[in-house]
């Protein structure tokens, strides 16, 4: 702050007040409406406070969720999240870590090429090659399976950059000690490299895990059946209704639950969070 | 580079090996696959396909439905580029402002980055909804006769709020940290030289953070564009009439419940050079920065 002006001030933590209000508007009227019973929308427009139902709303989605929109219990659909996610999460970091490792401390042919074919998987959303990368996974039996939601996603260009960039800064004679111990490439790599980018690692799961959270149209293409759906691509399923009105409530209440884990991380781990989001980035 | 490295030769592929080829069988043979798709055209049953040329882009060029979805998708794009970003810019430059209450802030208004593109459709979809939505019933007050499910200009407005209400968090950590880089000192020495602060801010903050906001600004477009698909399938699915057909929302939907895998290639085809010059644009960027 330059200098004392409280008009100008009131006016900034007004800003700020009414940026968190919606921000978090639809959040709170998502748990509100997931605390009343079905009847409570019949009036028109939904209660602006929390009812009763809470508890009973929550335990049924979790328990035995809504049989009528084909999908299986919420707890299962958080379970298929969670497994993809750290999947997804802890593939990326393992795959990613080993190809920087190669690519910084070793000199072979073809050694640009190799560093450009993990370049160009940036170029490559899923979404630009829907069509052709389903066949392949078909064609490869792995459809409704853990392998095949998260094996294709794993290839992490900005996972390899991060590391690099780790890797290129640590200092030279760290290598130097560790090969006039009479340490191989391997041991270097377990005992000094990997200790060293425990932070990295951490950060870039916080990223990780929620990006394998919220995936929606891959699980939505590769899982033909219930029992591998997961809640993000799941949910649709549930406020997708031919005839009549969704069940909002438990609609909202399955809402509430897909965003819990990845909130948290992001709240309880908010450190961690920035600097993966700023590092990746870079 | 490194000055001391190790001999083996063999050792840096096998620790090459599971990315590439997990880079390979799933995005360079899949690109592969549907860049030669695009310049063929398979019979009404799938059996046979034959090399057509060009043909599937030309007559997607042709086609008054793929030239709406591009100008659905720039219209998007550039609404939720500029919500977002906007949004997030005002909210950065008042937390810059405070001394002890910028942390709690930045925590309330951050975890919105974790919430799934599906699940903030959702929500949104569920605030605008006409019968039992909050949204409805205030804009009726008002005289706003909101619908989303016949009116195009309604669906739009809903799926531009939904995708960008979901990146405010990312621009808001960008551009505090573009922020805090600025050294007091510029800003101190404008102030004694009897700017004001909104003088200040047009004059050297905004100025100065353009490094930042060329920077969001690739990666707001990459985002509406693309991560937004699971926004518009968890709402609108494209409709009403179009109005909110995006590109990969059409790619997605003639190739997978048209059926028409040629169209749908070239689609991709299209949609991959969009990406490789955004993400040019974007490293170019990082390798000399827009500075002053």
């Amino acid at each position: 702050m330059i200098e004392n002006r409280p008009g100008l001030s009131a006016l900034a933590h007004l800003v700020l007040i009414l940026g968190v209000v919606v921000v978090a508007l639809p959040v709170w009227v998502a748990f509100v409406a997931s605390t009343h019973g079905p009847t409570d929308f019949m009036s028109g427009t939904v209660p602006m406070w929390p009812g009763p139902h809470l508890v009973e709303n929550y335990a049924k989605m979790l328990d035995t969720g809504l049989s009528t929109s084909g999908t299986p219990p919420v707890g299962w659909m958080m379970f298929n999240s969670l497994v993809m996610a750290l999947s997804i999460a802890l593939g990326k970091i393992a795959i990613s870590i080993l190809s920087a490792f190669a690519i910084v401390y070793f000199r072979f042919p073809l050694r640009g090429l190799a560093f450009w074919c993990i370049f160009v998987t940036l170029m490559l959303p899923v979404e630009v090659r829907i069509v052709p990368t389903f066949q392949v996974v078909a064609g490869l039996g792995l459809l409704n399976s853990y392998a095949g939601l998260s094996i294709p996603l794993i290839a992490s260009a900005t996972a390899t950059f991060l590391f690099r960039q780790v890797f290129l800064t640590m200092p030279d004679e760290l290598v130097e000690a560790a090969r006039i111990d009479g340490a191989g490439p391997m041991k270097f790599f377990r005992d000094i490299l990997l200790p060293l980018s425990r932070t990295n690692m951490a950060a870039l799961f916080v990223i990780l895990f929620i990006y394998g959270w919220n995936q929606y149209l891959w699980p939505l293409l590769v899982t033909t059946s219930s029992d591998y759906y997961t809640i993000v691509a799941g949910i649709k399923r549930m406020a997708d209704v031919v005839d009549g009105l969704p069940q909002w409530h438990l609609v909202m209440a399955t809402a509430v639950l897909a965003m819990l884990p990845p909130v948290a991380v992001v709240i309880f781990m908010q450190k961690l969070f920035v600097k993966g989001l700023v590092e990746t980035e870079k | 580079m490194k000055r001391t490295i190790f001999s083996n030769q063999l050792l840096p592929w096998l620790l090459l090996a599971p990315q590439l080829a997990i880079t390979f069988i799933f995005f360079l043979w899949p690109a592969g696959q549907a860049i030669k798709q695009s310049f063929l055209r398979e019979d009404a049953f799938g059996i046979n396909s034959s090399f057509v040329g060009l043909a599937n882009f030309t007559a997607l060029l042709d086609s008054p439905e793929y030239l709406n979805s591009l100008k659905v998708t720039a219209v998007f794009a550039i609404s939720v580029t500029v919500v977002s970003m906007g949004v997030a810019l005002l909210l950065a430059v008042a937390v810059d402002r405070m001394l002890k209450s910028s942390r709690t802030y930045t925590t309330l208004l951050v975890w919105p980055y974790a919430v799934a593109p599906a699940v903030a459709g959702i929500l949104w979809w569920f605030i605008f909804n006409p019968t039992v939505g909050v949204m409805p019933y205030v804009l009726e007050v008002i005289g706003y006769d909101w619908n989303h499910i016949s009116s195009k200009t309604d669906a739009m407005i809903l799926v531009v709020i939904a995708s960008a209400w979901k990146q405010i968090s990312y621009n808001f950590l960008f551009f505090v940290a573009g922020l805090q880089a600025i050294p007091a000192s510029m800003r101190e020495a404008a102030a004694i030289d009897g700017a004001g602060p909104v003088r200040r801010f047009f004059d050297i903050t905004f100025p100065l953070l353009s490094p930042t906001t060329f920077f969001l600004l690739v990666v707001n477009i990459v985002y509406s564009m693309f991560e937004t698909f699971a926004v518009i399938d968890a709402t609108t699915e494209g409709g009403p009439a179009q109005a909110t057909n995006i590109m990969v929302y059409k790619v997605y939907f003639d190739g997978f419940i048209g059926q028409n895998l040629g169209s749908s290639a070239a689609q991709s085809v299209i949609l991959m050079l969009i990406v490789i010059s955004l993400t040019v644009i974007q490293f170019r960027w990082v390798e000399k920065k827009v500075e002053y």
